[in-house]
């Protein structure tokens, strides 16, 4: 975890660097005050080398200093904590319509090869997973929100608001949840202890849920966790889309104005929360499979 | 799925070579601009209408097809070159050099992948080739991964014992007795990655990150009409609808290659 932090970081001072003119006023922008700039040159040593400079970047970000915006001349790591709320709201309604669906339609398509089931969510996941959110969030928008009028085209705010930027999101979620529920029901289905759980006579809604289900989750998880983090990373392409006031449309607002305190600033926070969610992951899955638990304990 | 397979390649084949040939065709200029059609709805002599120029949208996304599918088809080629020569070197003479390659690859893998192609086209200068280079620089891990697993399991086979016994140099063994091996699980991974790397490109072109403008990619078309949403929908959604067809006919063909070939976990 701390060398992807390292690399991130890396990576964006050395894009401070390739930036033409002084990397101070590229932090900072030329409306900052001349105290302002004094202070972060201080802080920089721009008269040092390029690893003494690195290390005082990374010093100013441990402080939370990620520069201020070109434009509006505001701190960029506080508005980045002011909307992250709004892009976590977001992932999590996504996640809500996701996960569901996608696990159920993955289980039911596990049970007879070749059957209806698996070829219908076969072509619905592909389908899924082959239409662009850009697309499909325009198209909704379209046609729910400008023709019929059930919901807002776009904004922040309520549920209202979030249902059809969630929902986009959640389809290709969805469809690549279900393809890996499939694989892994179907994995699990054919192990021994499932024939044991069946000759032992227990119900069949039991031998699904307890003991199909419930070990075939266990990979599931690690995929519900990647996504969740790279959502609270700011659908970048959704959010901005529907208007949606998150750390994605901010990256995008960012990168239109070539607002490179604002980019950087979004990609390293956004890094550091994906590795946050990668952790919290790894330590459901822990949890999950007692296997691993024994395993890391070295017994 | 083998028949869907063919028949998605067919398509995709076809729309490519339409598009390269299209300036063969009368009145097929994407950028030709006709003032007195503006945002004419689809009929006769347009297709799927015109847009805010009056520039002819089907011969649009029809030009667009050759750079968002040449696009994609480089970078994954690229990626697979990359991937190979990696994953090749790396599972074959093992130590230290793999545990860096592995370590790279798990660094890139971890990192959320459109934020990292972001990131890079906005290094480097807008345009088809930084959006290959975001592609691949992305892409190969998945090839590397791949091939470097079935390496590990080749290289303790009888045939690369025999071939030393015959006293088959490192390279000799590597190039002629594992390397085309590997092809096939090489080309399925293709098959998979397109349809992903067909989407990046046009998230990419729509984030106005790939090809400038006029030049018409679907990416940029979609992104470029959609204020126009409201009075011409059309402009957004023949578009999108090739570029969806396109992408699902890649995801068909690599799902194809995947039952062929019997690769079981060339997942992500």
């Amino acid at each position: 975890m701390p060398p992807l932090l390292i690399g991130i970081t890396l990576l964006a001072f050395s894009l401070l660097k390739a930036l033409p003119g002084d990397p101070v006023t590229a932090l900072v922008g030329e409306r900052a005050s001349a105290e302002a700039i004094e202070n972060i040159r201080k802080e920089l040593g721009t008269d040092k080398g390029f690893v003494s400079q690195y290390i005082g970047y990374a010093s100013l970000l441990i402080k939370g200093d990620f520069g201020r915006s070109y434009y509006t001349n505001r701190d960029v790591l506080s508005d980045i904590e002011a909307k992250f709320p709004n892009t976590v709201m977001l992932a999590f309604a996504a996640m809500l319509m996701a996960v569901p669906a996608g696990i159920a339609l993955g289980f039911f398509s596990a049970y007879r090869t070749g059957g209806f089931m698996e070829r219908f969510s076969n072509i619905i996941t592909l389908a899924g997973l082959s239409v662009p959110v850009f697309w499909s969030g325009i198209m909704l928008m379209l046609l729910v929100s400008l023709q019929l009028k059930l919901l807002p085209p776009s904004g922040t705010g309520g549920v209202a608001f979030l249902v059809l930027p969630a929902f986009v999101l959640a389809v290709p979620a969805a469809s690549s949840l279900a393809r890996i529920t499939r694989t892994t029901v179907r994995d699990v289905m054919g192990l021994p202890y499932v024939k044991t759980a069946r000759m032992k006579g227990l119900s069949e809604v039991r031998v699904n849920t307890i003991h199909i289900l419930k070990n075939a989750l266990i990979p599931i998880v690690t995929i519900i966790g990647l996504d969740f983090g790279s959502y609270l990373n700011g659908a970048v392409v959704t959010e901005t889309i529907f208007g949606w006031d998150g750390i994605g449309r901010f990256t995008m607002e960012g990168i239109i104005k070539r607002d490179y305190p604002v980019i950087m600033g979004c990609i390293i926070a956004g890094t550091v929360i994906f590795v946050i969610v990668n952790l919290l992951t790894d330590i459901v899955y822990h949890y999950l499979d007692p296997r691993i638990r024994l395993h890391g304990k070295g017994r | 799925m083998a028949k869907a397979g063919k028949i998605s390649l067919f398509i995709v084949i076809f729309l490519f070579t339409l598009s390269v040939l299209s300036p063969l065709f009368p009145s097929s200029d994407p950028y030709a601009i006709n003032l007195d059609s503006i945002k004419e709805p689809p009929g006769i002599n347009h297709p799927f209408g015109t847009d805010n120029k009056g520039r002819d949208i089907f011969w649009r996304v029809i030009a667009g097809g050759k750079i968002s599918i040449g696009v994609a088809v480089t970078a994954a080629f690229v990626s697979a070159l990359i991937g190979f020569t990696v994953g090749l070197t790396s599972g074959f003479f093992g130590g230290r050099y793999d545990t860096l390659v592995m370590a790279v690859v798990d660094f890139i893998l971890s990192f959320p992948s459109l934020l990292l192609a972001v990131a890079i086209s906005v290094v480097l200068p807008p345009g088809i080739y930084t959006v290959m280079i975001a592609i691949a620089v992305v892409g190969w891990t998945s090839f590397a991964r791949l091939i470097r697993g079935y390496v590990l399991t080749l290289k303790d086979m009888p045939f690369v014992d025999s071939a030393r016994a015959i006293g088959c140099s490192n390279a000799r063994i590597l190039l002629f007795h594992i390397a085309p091996l590997c092809i096939p699980l090489g080309l399925v991974m293709m098959g998979i990655k397109l349809g992903g790397f067909i989407l990046t490109e046009a998230t990419l072109s729509f984030l106005g990150l790939g090809a400038q403008p006029p030049v018409p990619t679907w990416g940029s078309m979609i992104s470029a009409h959609r204020a126009y949403i409201l009075v011409a929908p059309w402009m957004v959604l023949f578009p999108g609808i090739i570029l969806s067809l396109t992408a699902f006919c890649f995801n068909i063909i690599g799902e194809a290659l995947k039952k062929k070939y019997e690769v079981k976990d060339a997942g992500n």
